[in-house]
């Protein structure tokens, strides 16, 4: 295995006391304090994240953004500047190659923001499906990173340190401002299921914008979040992780994800495959459950119908929102309607779970 | 996730007890052995919020997994130090798991143990060379 990677907020994050974990060939903070603090941070005032890790791919150019339409579930071409938007790349057969943020930030500048384990895959899979002769498409990943900072203080603290231009600033849509003196792209967006903006800056910035919105939001409540926080969090809304929910083998109608899918006018890669398939029906649907015994049921747990297994569990842990085991699981069709139970087998045991509406909280 | 220690991790091992590589503590008295997970261990899982836990009469050898402990990110075996009938369970940690995070030298106790065999202490480290192990795995 290759040396892992570490972000520019390396050294930073070791100064915080974080607990390093490995994550999409990165080196990453999982924790500083503890998953259930940072966690609750989120959901009452606000946490910072280091998410650098993700990758960023620019499209300079109309034809640039012309020649990547197609591989995007929803139209980059067609929205309008200053917007973003959640898509699929999908393969021909309709399974999911990565799941994106596509941001239009002008006329003339798209980006995509994707998974880090997916960096090198996807950027050969636009390489792939891109006429050569297109110019203005690159991969800007090693340069630029990205911060979280979510939470309900989010625009509280970040007015401060930018302008009060952030609080306009709706949902999914994105706007170029200087943070703590430095020039972000600042979105509102983020993979918690809390209300927060997402600022991509140049890596030599990072660190100053970090350690500004840790010293002028701390009297919120702000705290620096890791990877757990991030986890727990995006489990309880219920929002898809790359790998556990979602793989090449996974139809995007399997996952409840049909919205974000174009299938009128844009023609993109899978759209045949998927629409097909929804013809035909899934057999598999992803549902959230709520365990209703003591324990928790992890990735790759099986579900049970009277002792056999017919379906995985894709993400679960402990709900510090809820006080309750929860989970995602992928059932036959027949079995995923919210109130219905199933079993989940963890290690020699079955334990009884409910299928609940998600988002969970 | 590896066994990788941080810099900053700072954890008691008091010099009164024993303790296993698979960073569990010991402590004999009357011949009999009580075992929890120590102050590294602990640290490292995290906010514990699950213990599997054996039942009373249950045997087990020395090394067998006699109970689970899991934190929000982490799952984890936990391992008899020594052969031997349990003989007592720590009954409070199934409703507040996280007391092990709070005193796992104290009421974070796990399980009461009564030894198999008389010199059954004998394969335990003492502090020092516990001490010694756990900085070794930062290397």
């Amino acid at each position: 295995m290759s040396a892992l990677k570490r972000t520019p907020l390396y050294e930073l994050h070791r100064r915080l006391g974080a607990r390093m974990i490995e994550f999409g060939g990165f080196e990453l903070p999982l924790q500083y304090s503890s998953i259930r603090e940072e966690h609750a941070a989120v959901r009452e005032a606000a946490g910072l994240f280091d998410v650098s890790h993700m990758g960023q791919f620019e499209f300079e150019g109309l034809a640039a953004i012309a020649a990547a339409d197609p591989l995007a579930s929803r139209s980059v071409a067609a929205l309008e500047p200053g917007r973003a938007l959640y898509a699929l790349l999908c393969n021909e057969k309709g399974g999911v190659v990565d799941d994106i943020l596509c941001y239009r930030v002008a006329e003339a500048h798209a980006f995509w923001c994707v998974n880090a384990s997916n960096i090198e895959k996807d950027w050969s899979w636009l390489r792939a499906h891109v006429p050569s002769s297109v110019s203005g498409i690159r991969d800007a990943s090693a340069e630029r990173g990205l911060l979280a900072l979510q939470g309900p203080a989010s625009a509280s603290i970040l007015e401060r340190l930018s302008s009060p231009a952030v609080r306009a600033l709706r949902r999914f849509r994105c706007a170029r401002m200087d943070v703590a003196g430095c020039s972000a792209l600042v979105s509102r967006t983020g993979y918690t299921g809390v209300d927060g903006f997402e600022l991509y800056a140049r890596h030599g910035d990072l660190a100053r914008m970090f350690e500004a919105l840790l010293a002028d939001g701390s009297s919120f409540g702000l705290r620096p979040a890791g990877l757990g926080a991030r986890d727990t969090l995006r489990l309880e809304a219920a929002l898809p992780l790359y790998g556990h929910e979602l793989d090449e083998d996974t139809s995007p109608l399997a996952a409840g994800l049909e919205r974000f899918l174009d299938l009128g006018a844009h023609r993109f890669i899978g759209a045949d495959a998927i629409a097909s398939a929804r013809e035909a029906g899934v057999a598999q649907r992803l549902v959230g459950f709520v365990l209703e015994e003591r324990g928790v049921a992890r990735a790759g747990c099986a579900v049970l119908d009277a002792g056999k297994p017919v379906g995985k569990v894709t993400s679960g842990a402990p709900s510090p929102t809820l006080g309750k085991s929860i989970g995602l699981a992928y059932v036959p069709t027949e079995m995923a309607r919210p109130g219905g139970m199933i079993q989940v087998a963890v290690r020699d045991r079955a334990l009884r779970a409910r299928v609940v509406e998600t988002p969970f909280v | 996730m590896g066994q990788k220690v941080e810099d900053n991790l700072d954890f008691e091992i008091p010099d009164d007890l024993l303790y296993t590589s698979d960073d569990e503590w010991v402590s004999a008295e009357d011949g009999c052995v009580t075992v929890g997970v120590t102050d590294f261990a602990q640290q490292q899982l995290g906010d514990i919020v699950y213990v599997e836990l054996p039942s009373v009469g249950d045997h087990f050898a020395e090394g067998a997994a006699f109970g689970v402990i899991e934190s929000v990110k982490a799952v984890s075996d936990l391992n008899a130090p020594i052969a031997g009938e349990v003989i007592a369970v720590n009954d409070e940690l199934v409703n507040q798991p996280e007391t092990i995070n709070e005193e796992c030298y104290g009421d974070g106790w796990i399980i009461k143990l009564r030894p198999s065999e008389e010199d059954a202490l004998d394969g335990l480290l003492d502090a020092d060379s516990y001490r010694k192990i756990v900085s070794e795995r930062s290397a």
